[in-house]
């Protein structure tokens, strides 16, 4: 049943790849949402005896991943008003790379882990941890904000993906908690953003440097 | 017999077909702008003009000037030789052609921007520097998807490659191949001076690539050009058809139009995509085209895991 | 009942949202952390087996482990709840709706963390202390602390997701086992020696960095500096003495996991090294430090590697790295608060403009230095008796090198350390500082002594109830060499 989301596990892995290579803020809130919708619809080629709850779960997770919080996102974006990210720290190219070879140490690693009998020859494991890797890598080399809480978002997006191995045995409190924590998160590192702006005039991290040693 | 039939059609195809392509993008772009257009058979026309007319040649060019529209001619009329169509062999074809096919493409390339070097003007040399760089990087997303396709039809002859064995494959490997078609799809706009890596219709010399190369060339020179240009486009869209359309129904009187069929799709799908996406911006080319080589790549890594 | 120990927080916290007077509200905190402490103690004394509270179907328990820390942070809380008014009517001009709710809140997850038997409730509760106590960073609304608070909660969300996605691997490997997918802490023990390896490996290494993120071992620590150098006196004791513990409480509970299941060499050998390397990245900073705000979150950066490094050399050591758990907090109690009154005298809180504290606010200098020496290691404070229990563990099982760098460790921070506090201290104030009509007075100092009394109480005596409860504690998770 797994071996059919490779193709979904394939998009979603590109999508990792526009949202580092792109530096129109814009793309990559739209590249985040509809990985997060892709990821929202996972479950129901994971387990389709789903019922009730995974509904619920599959619908949650769609609109919170794919239109709240991007919307929130955009707003942020457009009361900063800022619409690129100029100069990471690593530049686009050499992030691609970076990223590429992060997934291919992934793609490696998960050999090393044996997966259950009906987990086998899935592209999970290696798609969560190359999402994981490209949400870390965004979260550390931007410096814009906003940036760094989509990274921070595919880091969630990645942990999702794993937990869908878990679908079936894992509880459905905890995901829920995860969602909702997920977006309080979010949303106060939102307040923060327009608190950033207001005593910054901009969103940029770089204005963030004064404590230090 | 059989095979003679097939080399015969393969050969006027080519011969005719090309310039039928450039008039449908021409013509889809139009619709899209809510224009009528210039006619289907435009570049047919307009290649009839050309021939006509007189040539001039500036005295600080050499031979090389003269050679370069007739290499790249020469090059493109051989390689579309070496590219299956509608489940048949190609015409020439044996072990190793694929080096031989995108090596071809690479002289003809080379003889351009020479030819555009030739010249003195710093206008073409910056054409030919930025043309060259591009087709620098989109050169290993062409070779990961050959290896993708020798690997799973395990020779290393185009015609077996892209042929009728492809279409199992697609159940099996479906991931990789997909990959694979969309890195293709992109190398075909880099190699054809598409948009989004460049405008055929801009004026602006600071803009352009491709057109500045050939700039400086008239009438019939011209002429070879714009038809060895229609020859590569067609070679590249012969090669994307093959991979996307691996239909074999047995019947030839079928397979053949299937194949301009799809032909036709392909022109159609390049002149939307020139008309919804917005040309990318000079120092972004280079990320886009690590992304296509990237694809072919994980649908490498797809097979081999 | 256990209900009503994560409940009645929340409610007062509700209650003190609600209340609209700037001037009442502070006085909500102590009362719901007096009420706290007594539900915690009425729980500590209930007839009958300890072990059966429980609720939710096994998801919240009681256990030994759970009482130290539960009891441990009640006391904390209260003390800390005591300088709030004071704290609060000195700065009256901030609205602080927003801080004493989100103190209760704060409060209420730190319970649920203790009292957590499922490893996926316990990750909910951790994340919600960490936002809940991201507002108490930005008390004072400027940039500075906004900085702070930026990395504070970037940095701890990304310490806790890993942490969410280490426990989803411990999930897999029992998944993988062909048993049931559990996250139930007292299951997975049970069957931790069928669990398949690697993923135990990972997902320790994962649990571990994420929640080490939380308690600030190097090199996760990055955040520390800058968010108890900006924080509240009362902020910083919170995070410094009861958040960071929690997060030492879920390592404890992996760490116990590892060792059911025979992997407990590979977790031990990681302990000691993260132990000794916050150690040494913390002696380091600390030389030089002018900002004494920020010379105590590397202190704390310390002191939570003498916790894991006490786990991991194991035996008699986890007895000590548990009572060091208290003596520790009780301890950043006193310098924290101290500190902030210093800071308040001064309005300024490095070593170029602090001078003389000793003169200026004679109790809050004394105790800052006093404190000073409690946190080093000085007898008769009880950092000391912690301290010496581990060292002799150490030599005891034969493993020299770790004592020999633990000990050398501690003089470097006490150098450094001291450096900076005898500066603070001693010396003349400027002129200028004394225009500041700040004093000492008993809303800001009688907590302070409190925390030293209970530090020198500890030194010199250890209560025997709290110690059968510590070697209870200790027994549930002792490793056998």
């Amino acid at each position: 049943m797994v071996q059919l989301l490779d193709p979904l596990l394939i998009v979603a892995l590109a999508l990792n790849f526009v949202a580092l290579g792109v530096s129109r803020i814009r793309a990559v809130i739209n590249a985040v949402a509809l990985q997060g919708i892709l990821l929202g619809i996972m479950p129901l080629f994971v387990h389709p005896e789903i019922g009730l709850r995974g509904i619920l779960l599959v619908v949650v997770t769609i609109g919170l991943k794919g239109f709240v919080i991007p919307r929130f996102l955009t707003h942020a974006m457009r009361e900063a008003n800022i619409q690129h990210e100029v100069k990471p720290v690593v530049n686009f190219m050499s992030s691609l790379l970076l990223g590429a070879v992060g997934t291919g140490l992934a793609v490696v690693f998960s050999y090393t882990l044996p997966l259950a009998d009906e987990h086998t020859d899935s592209l999970l494991v290696p798609a969560s941890l190359s999402t994981v890797w490209t949400g870390f890598l965004m979260l550390t080399t931007r410096q814009k904000a906003i940036m760094q809480v989509l990274g921070y978002l595919l880091l969630e997006n990645g942990i999702f993906l794993f937990g869908l191995l878990l679908l079936e045995a894992m509880p459905f409190l905890v995901e829920v908690g995860v969602l909702l924590d997920l977006f309080t998160g979010v949303f106060v590192m939102g307040i923060i953003i327009y608190h950033i702006n207001r005593e910054f005039a901009s969103i940029s991290t770089e204005h963030l440097t004064e404590l230090k040693e | 017999m059989n095979t003679m039939i097939h080399n015969t059609i393969h050969i006027l195809l080519a011969l005719m077909m090309p310039p039928l392509l450039l008039g449908i993008i021409a013509k889809t772009k139009a619709l899209f702008a809510g224009r009528v257009g210039p006619p289907l058979l435009q570049p047919y026309y307009d290649l009839v003009k050309l021939v006509q007319k007189g040539s001039v040649f500036s005295s600080t060019t050499t031979w090389v000037f003269r050679a370069g529209p007739v290499v790249g001619l020469m090059t493109a009329a051989l390689a579309v030789l070496l590219i299956p169509l509608a489940n048949s062999s190609a015409p020439i074809t044996f072990t190793g052609d694929l080096i031989l096919l995108a090596y071809l493409l690479g002289l003809g390339r080379f003889f351009t921007a020479t030819a555009a070097l030739d010249t003195g003007s710093s206008f073409e040399g910056m054409g030919a520097a930025r043309e060259v760089t591009f087709a620098c990087l989109a050169e290993p997303a062409l070779f990961l998807g050959l290896l993708v396709l020798a690997k799973l039809s395990g020779s290393l002859q185009l015609s077996t490659m892209l042929g009728s064995s492809l279409g199992p494959h697609w159940m099996t490997a479906g991931a990789s191949l997909a990959l694979v078609l969309l890195s293709w799809f992109i190398v075909l706009l880099v190699e054809n001076s598409r948009i989004p890596f460049d405008d055929p219709n801009t004026h602006l010399e600071l803009t352009m690539i491709h057109e500045v190369m050939v700039l400086d060339h008239g009438g019939p020179a011209f002429g070879m050009i714009l038809y060895g240009a229609a020859l590569k486009l067609f070679v590249f869209g012969a090669m994307i058809v093959r991979l996307a359309f691996p239909l074999a129904t047995g019947y030839p009187w079928l397979d053949w139009p299937i194949f301009v069929g799809g032909m036709l799709v392909v022109a159609v799908v390049i002149g939307v995509v020139e008309s919804t996406i917005a040309r990318l911006r000079l120092t972004h080319v280079p990320v886009l085209l690590v992304g296509a080589c990237l694809l072919s790549a994980f649908g490498i890594v797809l097979l081999v895991r | 009942m256990i209900y009503l120990l994560i409940l009645f927080p929340l409610t007062m916290a509700a209650v003190t949202f609600a209340l609209p007077s700037n001037r009442w509200r502070p006085w909500l905190v102590p009362v719901a952390a007096l009420g706290h402490l007594g539900l915690v103690v009425a729980v500590f004394f209930q007839p009958g087996d300890g072990a059966a509270v429980s609720g939710l179907g096994g998801w919240l328990m009681l256990d030994p482990l759970g009482k130290v820390v539960l009891g441990f942070l009640s006391v904390l809380f209260f003390l800390c709840s005591l300088y709030a008014p004071g704290y609060l009517a000195l700065r009256s001009d901030r609205p602080n709706r927003v801080f004493c709710v989100n103190l209760l809140v704060v409060l209420a997850m730190m319970t649920l963390v203790t009292l957590s038997h499922h490893l996926g409730l316990m990750w909910v509760a951790m994340e919600a202390t960490t936002l809940a106590s991201a507002p108490l960073l930005y008390f004072n609304h400027n940039a500075r602390s906004l900085e702070a608070t930026w990395k504070y909660l970037l940095i701890g969300s990304v310490g806790i997701a890993l942490a969410l996605f280490g426990s989803f691997f411990l999930a897999y490997s029992s998944l993988k086992a062909g048993l049931e997918s559990t996250l139930l802490f007292d299951q997975l023990v049970q069957v931790a020696p069928k669990l398949s390896p690697q993923w135990l490996h990972a997902a320790f290494v994962l649990l571990f960095i994420g929640y080490g993120t939380k308690m600030g071992l190097a090199p996760m620590h990055t955040w520390k500096p800058d968010a108890y150098g900006e924080a509240p006196g009362i902020v910083g004791t919170l995070l410094a003495g009861g958040v960071t513990s929690c997060a030492f409480l879920a390592i404890l509970r992996v760490w116990q996991i590892c060792r059911a299941g025979a992997e407990a060499g590979f977790a031990r050998e990681i302990m000691i090294f993260m132990g000794l390397l916050s150690m040494a990245v913390a002696a380091v900073f600390m030389v030089r430090q002018r900002d004494f705000k920020r010379m105590l979150a590397y202190s704390s950066v310390e002191h939570m590697g003498i916790l894991v490094l006490g786990v991991g050399i194991g035996g008699p050591a986890v007895y000590g790295a548990l009572l060091h758990l208290i003596n520790n907090g009780l301890t950043k109690g006193v310098l924290f608060l101290s500190a902030g009154n210093i800071h308040r005298a001064y309005g300024s809180k490095v070593t170029d403009d602090v001078r003389g504290a000793i003169q200026r606010v004679p109790l809050s200098g004394a105790l800052f230095l006093a404190g000073f020496l409690a946190i080093t290691g000085s007898p008769p404070f009880g950092p000391f008796v912690s301290e010496f229990t581990i060292v002799n563990a150490a030599v005891g099982s034969g493993q020299f090198l770790a004592a020999g760098l633990f000990l050398l460790l501690l003089g470097i921070a006490f150098i450094g350390m001291g450096a900076t506090v005898l500066a603070v201290v001693q010396g003349n104030p400027a002129d200028h500082t004394t225009d500041n009509d700040y004093h000492d007075s008993i809303a800001t100092s009688a907590p302070v002594l409190l925390f030293m009394a209970l530090v020198l109480l500890l030194g010199l005596y250890v209560p025997p109830p709290l110690e059968s409860l510590l070697r209870e504690a200790a027994a549930f998770l002792a490793v056998k060499r």
